[in-house]
């Protein structure tokens, strides 16, 4: 056990756990942050999608040591954001456990990228998966979220 | 009088379903559960439409003991079973309170208000808020009482009531739960199939995490402690040091056709016309589809707590709940009301996946540490392989094409595995872990629904189209290795691709257009509207570019339920890439428009996906297709742009949630046809099959 420091959310956290806990485990069982969801354990569908220093990583193979110092953003600490907006306005979403990893990497996108085509929006999400095949809902929920931003 | 619909002649009790609170807010407690699908808002919109009130007033309340028995949410009858229960339910809870009323305000008893008279309409003019303690809900509904007849908020699209919690992150799936206590549990699976457990590694056990407990019951190996990341560890430990006894017991994946046709098989004859085929040329051909995977978003997850043998409390995202409590109090000899199971949403659920397996496994982890919440969740690699699967098939049609160009005879030959290993089902349990313990449960093959039920194998095999001198016949598999159950339109999915491809075939081979040929063996216009409405929809008649091709698939699901018609752009070059799909379809009476766009346009890209990529690949012993990249689904720059149009409508809903498979991977399969000139009859329509396919006619 060691102790490793840095922000959730924008408050300073100091955690006590193993070194190598996934930082999902971290923010779901120690921080009670359920919004970064389980989906694969190996970053590979997206559901666990946080920002660390600004940027989409999946949280399920993000160890705890590798955080000390930097800063992470949950979904609940964006919300309430202009894509989740945009999302429930085209009820862009059947399950909806993709939907948050995924309001995670639009809103990154729309940071570097303020009003992506579908085309650059579909590229973006191409490291997540949605198995109700929701996909055309979201892509055009983004696009509208980045045209509607002035 | 009229008959109760059936879920309310089971369940007959109006509190059951219904309870008004003197707040205002009005609890509604169907038994059928929220898959992802949109159903508790639809379901919602009826009760507000029945009782006169704003939706915002209506409580979904989820499925539980104190419920509705309304037996599984399965195939596409939710609308249909829920929402005419519930509207009688509204009906007659509407009048008890609008009786109550009167009395109230006329100081007499408003003696036979409530069944009699023309059914209420609009907003109700007095306070259901007011009057909650003083009308007992504990009586029969009495099917007299006349439902309203002009649809207020159905037919109209409601924002779904769900999706803000799951949009925002707030917690809603079991797997957000947290009880008092509550510990987290893991399960070692078996390395291969039907292997089992010599030793979980003595050696290992001392070196398991402090607080981590070891659960064994015969090949049921799991672990229990209060740190979920310790108990991963532990699982992983034991993964590695458990030794078991395994050997070889899987067909070759690569010789599915020899496996399905092998048998022996029980044999279920559809259709049997007899006479003789006019004269004419004979084609044949043979279509296959792999195992496929269910593959949802999240792993399944149970949560339970084991009181006593008396008291076990189960929280599942099973399709079944009370199906699931029987069959787990079965397979461990308990009194049948001694678990209780609450549905609690999770993930989306397209078919009999591992829901009710890891309820299950919670309740056996339970059993060991007795008044302590145990909780699961599975691995994906677990999902991926140890679920139930849907069945691999393969079909033989054969048919006579007159001079005339018209079809004059059709034959037709399913072989598959059962589609139904829910729990319960065939006298035996069906949940996984049950055939690991010490006394093991049998697990027989899994079983076909009866033709009342709309078939399994035979689900679809019956074309729509007018046939002379048909013989359509099923052939289910009657012993195997591999466990496959009901998913998303059983065996529609096979059967409309073969029968929908080889009508293309038939129609290359006659001259005719594909549209026209089928409009010349169809007389339903329902059918024939779906099918007008897709071709015109996608501009049918207008050529496309070298290399750009287009296909239509039709059918009718379960040939009494919805009609859909489905056009698929295909460009293939260095890959079959599905630029668009235009779909139309009749489900009769529409609650949510956007609900039934929504399941359309999911349903089609699930079907675009099982066509496309999806493959459960095994070697002798195991599955080994169990992450996302040997288990590849349709990404997001893969899928394509739906168009959904909603044609005709009736007064009965039918349902919407399956009506697009067949045609989807029909049109997919008849749009490569037309692009690169070759018919692909085994899916998926891979590069490599297509290659094969070009080589194979070379």
């Amino acid at each position: 056990m060691s102790v490793v420091s840095f922000a959730v959310n924008g408050v300073p956290r100091d955690v006590d756990a193993d070194p190598d806990t996934p930082l999902l485990t971290v923010l779901r069982n120690d921080l009670g942050l359920m919004g970064a969801r389980f989906g694969c354990g190996l970053g590979l569908c997206g559901a666990c999608v946080v920002h660390v220093d600004g940027v989409p990583v999946p949280s399920c193979d993000t160890p705890l040591w590798s955080l000390a110092g930097k800063s992470v953003v949950t979904v609940e600490g964006l919300s309430p954001h202009p894509v989740q907006r945009a999302l429930l306005d085209e009820q862009a979403a059947q399950c909806g456990y993709c939907v948050t990893g995924i309001v995670m990497t639009a809103a990154a996108l729309l940071e570097r990228e303020p009003r992506p085509g579908a085309e650059a929006v579909a590229a973006a999400l191409d490291g997540h998966l949605c198995r109700c095949g929701a996909q055309q809902r979201m892509i055009r929920a983004i696009v509208k979220a980045g045209a509607d931003r002035a | 009088m009229p008959d109760l619909p059936q879920s309310l002649a089971a369940n007959p009790v109006l509190a059951r379903w219904m309870r008004v609170h003197a707040d205002g807010t009005i609890g509604v407690r169907v038994g059928k559960v929220e898959l992802g699908q949109g159903i508790a808002t639809a379901l919602a919109q009826i009760a507000a439409d029945e009782l006169g009130v704003d939706i915002t007033r209506i409580r979904m309340l989820p499925p539980g003991p104190e419920g509705p028995d309304e037996g599984l949410t399965a195939g596409s009858l939710s609308i249909m079973h829920s929402g005419a229960a519930l509207r009688i339910v509204a009906a007659n809870v509407r009048a008890l309170f609008a009786a109550a009323a009167g009395a109230a305000t006329s100081g007499a008893p408003a003696s036979g208000a409530a069944t009699s008279g023309a059914p209420a309409s609009g907003a109700a003019t007095f306070s259901y808020a007011d009057l909650a303690g003083r009308v007992d809900l504990n009586v029969p509904a009495d099917p007299g009482v006349p439902v309203r007849s002009q649809p207020g908020l159905v037919g109209r699209d409601v924002p779904r009531l769900d999706l803000p919690d799951k949009v925002f992150g707030r917690p809603r799936y079991l797997p957000d739960m947290r009880l008092p206590g509550q510990l987290f549990g893991r399960v070692i699976r078996p390395p291969s199939r039907g292997a089992r457990l010599l030793t979980p590694g003595e050696a290992a056990a001392p070196a398991l995490p402090a607080g981590v407990t070891l659960v064994r019951d015969g090949s049921f190996l799991g672990v229990v402690g209060a740190d979920e990341a310790s108990v991963v560890r532990a699982a992983d430990v034991l993964r590695r040091s458990a030794r078991w006894a395994e050997h070889d017991c899987l067909p070759a994946d690569d010789e599915l056709d020899k496996f399905l046709r092998a048998g022996p098989h029980e044999t279920v004859t559809a259709v049997h016309d007899g006479g003789t085929a006019a004269p004419g040329r004979v084609l044949r051909a043979t279509f296959s589809r792999p195992f496929l995977a269910h593959a949802s978003m999240a792993p399944s997850c149970g949560l339970a707590v084991w009181h006593s043998a008396h008291r076990v409390e189960v929280w599942s995202h099973s399709q079944g709940i009370f199906p699931l409590g029987r069959a787990i109090a079965g397979a461990l000899g308990l009194d049948p009301g001694a678990v209780r199971v609450e549905h609690v949403e999770h993930a989306g659920c397209y078919g009999h996946n591992a829901a009710d397996d890891a309820a299950f496994d919670a309740v056996l982890l339970a059993r060991a540490v007795p008044g302590s919440p145990v909780q699961v969740l599975w691995s994906r690699q677990d999902e991926l392989s140890w679920a139930p699967f849907g069945s691999a098939m393969t079909a033989d049609v054969a048919a006579t094409l007159s001079p005339d160009g018209t079809i004059a005879s059709w034959e037709y030959d399913v072989y598959s595995q059962g589609h139904t290993a829910r729990p319960g089902y065939a006298g035996v349990p069906g949940l996984l872990a049950a055939t690991l313990l010490e006394h093991p449960a049998d697990y027989p093959a899994p079983v076909d629904p009866p033709a009342a039920a709309g078939y399994g194998s035979l689900r679809n095999a019956v074309p729509g189209y007018h046939l002379p001198a048909r013989r359509i016949t099923g052939h289910r598999l009657l012993a195997t290795p591999i466990r496959s159950s009901a998913m998303r339109s059983l065996g529609a999915f096979l059967n409309v691709f073969a029968i929908e491809s080889f009508m293309d075939e038939l129609a290359a081979y006659a001259g005719r257009d594909p549209v026209e040929f089928r409009l010349a063996h169809l007389s339903d216009p329902r059918g024939r509207r779906v099918l007008t409405d897709a071709a015109e929809a996608a501009d049918w008649a207008t050529p496309r570019p070298e290399g750009v091709g287009l296909g239509i698939g039709y059918a009718r699901y379960k040939g009494r339920g919805a009609y859909c018609a489905v056009v698929a752009e295909v460009q293939a070059e260095t890959d079959v890439r599905v630029r668009r799909l235009w779909i139309a379809v009749d489900v009769g009476q529409v609650v949510s428009p956007d609900g039934v766009r929504n399941q359309i346009e999911g349903g089609a890209v699930q079907a675009a996906s099982w066509t496309l990529v999806e493959r459960v690949r095994f070697d002798r012993r195991r599955v080994t297709s169990d992450t996302w990249e040997s288990y590849p689904i349709l990404r997001f720059s893969q899928t394509p742009r739906i168009d959904v149009t909603l044609a005709g409508g009736g007064d009965k809903p039918v349902g919407a949630g399956e009506a697009a498979q067949g045609p989807t991977a029909a049109a997919i399969g008849n749009a490569v046809a037309a692009a690169v000139g070759v018919r692909v009859r085994d899916l998926p329509l891979t590069t490599e099959a297509i290659v094969a396919a070009i080589e194979r006619d070379a």
